[in-house]
């Protein structure tokens, strides 16, 4: 299925990056325009026994939205977001950002945020996160000033001559979050941030997370394994079949855009979480092989 | 006290009393004065030697070919470390012969050396750079393979090219065993070096202990043991400082 065929459900209007917002404004789409487009998309890894690991997967990402995918362990999301970055190739099929063809590199105006520990420990948390900007040749007063606004922003302002060692694991993630955040990325992708963080964290974590896309006006996809984490945070939620993933179906919210963790109290977060569990429990079987998993 | 300085009182204090007792063994008459002489009498003969400057030509000579071989060994394993790295197939094919390399007595192609290169320093410092190159190389691959790979994929994030990458990621990241191998470099090229001029060298320290001991002058053979002992002690003293100071920002808290 398509998910982009579905109406969106809920608030649905982005506001244009503000004077502190990331998103750059030059090549930005329109709010609901087409932000990347996946056609057909499929990735088989050769070898001996080629493993078809995803597709094929068509998917519309607005401009501006917050989009999650799930699906179980092994189903392709991690490599959905490695074609989408330009990471690696597809084997089949089409992958346009912002009207551009995605070709094996990383398109201008992405940035991703890894599951994995990627601070630079070499570094202190300031220039962990002037890093991008630096390479860039951005002005040093310019990079001065939106790195004082970013450790500001996420929370990190007294540790800025620290070094990732001397942090937690949530604080080098917010590092991380706010390396991508400085170089004002359009498309931030997200594979699992919050994966080795415990469940107060990462309802914290998605806090500070929402806050920064209403920020930036950026468009988000987030892949995680975590239902709750995907209710509470996305306007859309792609769901994954297991290996090789293919969406088979796709939850509209319908949450404001002005939200937080409180969400998770309210009876509708409720009936989101179960629609895509219900959709979820026989691709999860399925992919470990479970007794209970049906054709 | 904290427990690491404990650790340090007593290895101090270890060797303080290894060295006391034999200052006592010695001043005893338990060991010959002709076969060790007391540690007390090699400080004094040392300090003698340094004041009156018998001992520069020698020390420039040996520190001018330490200083060479290591940077020989740094500027051509680092390079040549990166470069196999990223050949699989010659990584294959050399890294036995790395791992084997320290099993072949180099120092018998010293003849060889010097029938091509000459009775001069020359020999010195290629035996030194062949003693610590390989180090250097073996340094720079293990670093090299144990950069986290999502380090990688955040430089192709930021669109750096591979010597962008290689400068700001992949050699930062790699520092612990590229530091490693810049400490095992300086003390194969001691080594090798001292070693050298043990065997055939006309100047230098290890021939000044060579020649102090074919003519049984202890007191100066035993003077720049110590020295060359103090030198390389304290070289590698250094260097652990330096690294541990470097470290303690990638420790975890």
């Amino acid at each position: 299925m398509r998910p982009e065929a579905r109406p969106r459900v809920g608030p649905g209007t982005r506001e244009a990056p503000g004077p502190r917002g990331t998103a750059g404004a030059r090549d930005a789409p329109g709010p609901r325009e087409s932000h990347a487009v996946l056609s057909a998309v499929t990735r088989v890894y050769p070898g001996a026994r080629p493993v078809a690991a995803l597709g094929p997967v068509d998917l519309d990402l607005r401009a501006g939205e917050f989009f999650a995918v799930v699906g179980p362990s092994g189903c392709g999301k991690s490599t959905l977001l490695d074609l989408l970055a330009g990471l690696s190739r597809p084997t089949a099929g089409t992958i346009l950002f912002e009207g551009r063809p995605v070709d094996g590199a990383v398109p201008e105006g992405l940035g991703i945020v890894f599951q994995e520990d990627a601070s630079f420990p070499w570094l202190t948390v300031r220039d962990n996160i002037a890093f991008g900007l630096r390479r860039a040749g951005t002005d040093p007063a310019e990079t001065a000033r939106r790195v004082d606004y970013a450790l500001g922003f996420m929370g990190l302002a007294d540790f800025a001559a620290a070094y990732p060692a001397q942090l937690s694991g949530g604080m080098r993630q917010r590092v991380c979050i706010a390396r991508t955040l400085v170089t004002r990325p359009r498309l931030i992708l997200l594979d699992e941030p919050f994966g080795a963080l415990d469940q107060q964290t990462r309802l914290l974590m998605g806090d500070e997370l929402l806050r920064l896309w209403r920020e930036t006006g950026a468009t988000v996809l987030l892949i995680t394994h975590a239902l709750d984490e995907a209710a509470m945070l996305s306007d859309r939620v792609g769901v994954m079949s297991s290996r090789p993933g293919r969406f088979i179906d796709l939850v509209e919210t319908g949450w404001p855009r002005e939200r937080d963790s409180r969400l998770v109290a309210e009876a509708g977060f409720g009936t989101v979480t179960a629609r895509l569990w219900a959709r979820l429990r026989d691709e999860s079987l399925k992919a470990i092989g479970g007794p209970g998993a049906t054709a | 006290m904290s427990r690491s300085a404990a650790v340090a009182a007593a290895r101090l204090a270890l060797l303080a009393g290894a060295v006391l007792a034999l200052e006592l063994l010695c001043r005893a008459g338990v060991i010959q004065p002709l076969t060790l002489i007391p540690p007390s009498a090699m400080a004094a003969a040392l300090a003698g030697l340094l004041w009156s400057g018998e001992l520069n030509a020698d020390l420039i000579h040996t520190g001018g070919a330490v200083a060479a071989s290591l940077a020989l060994a740094v500027g051509l394993g680092l390079p040549l470390g990166v470069a196999v790295h990223g050949l699989p197939r010659l990584r294959r094919a050399l890294d036995p012969l790395l791992a084997a390399y320290y099993a072949v007595p180099t120092f018998v192609f010293y003849p060889l050396l010097v029938a091509i290169l000459g009775l001069n320093q020359a020999p010195l410092i290629v035996l030194g750079t062949a003693f610590g190159l390989p180090a250097m190389m073996m340094a720079t691959l293990n670093g090299l393979d144990r950069v986290p790979p999502v380090l990688l994929r955040t430089a192709r994030v930021h669109r750096l090219g591979r010597l962008d990458t290689l400068a700001s990621i992949v050699l930062p990241s790699a520092a612990p065993f590229l530091f490693t191998g810049c400490k095992l470099a300086l003390a194969y090229a001691v080594i090798g070096i001292i070693a050298g001029e043990f065997i055939l060298a006309d100047a230098g320290l290890g021939h000044a202990i060579s020649f102090a001991y074919d003519g049984f002058e202890n007191r100066t053979m035993y003077a720049v043991m110590l020295l060359v002992l103090g030198l390389a002690t304290g070289l590698n003293l250094l260097l652990h400082l330096w690294e541990t100071r470097l470290m303690r920002r990638r420790a975890r808290a």
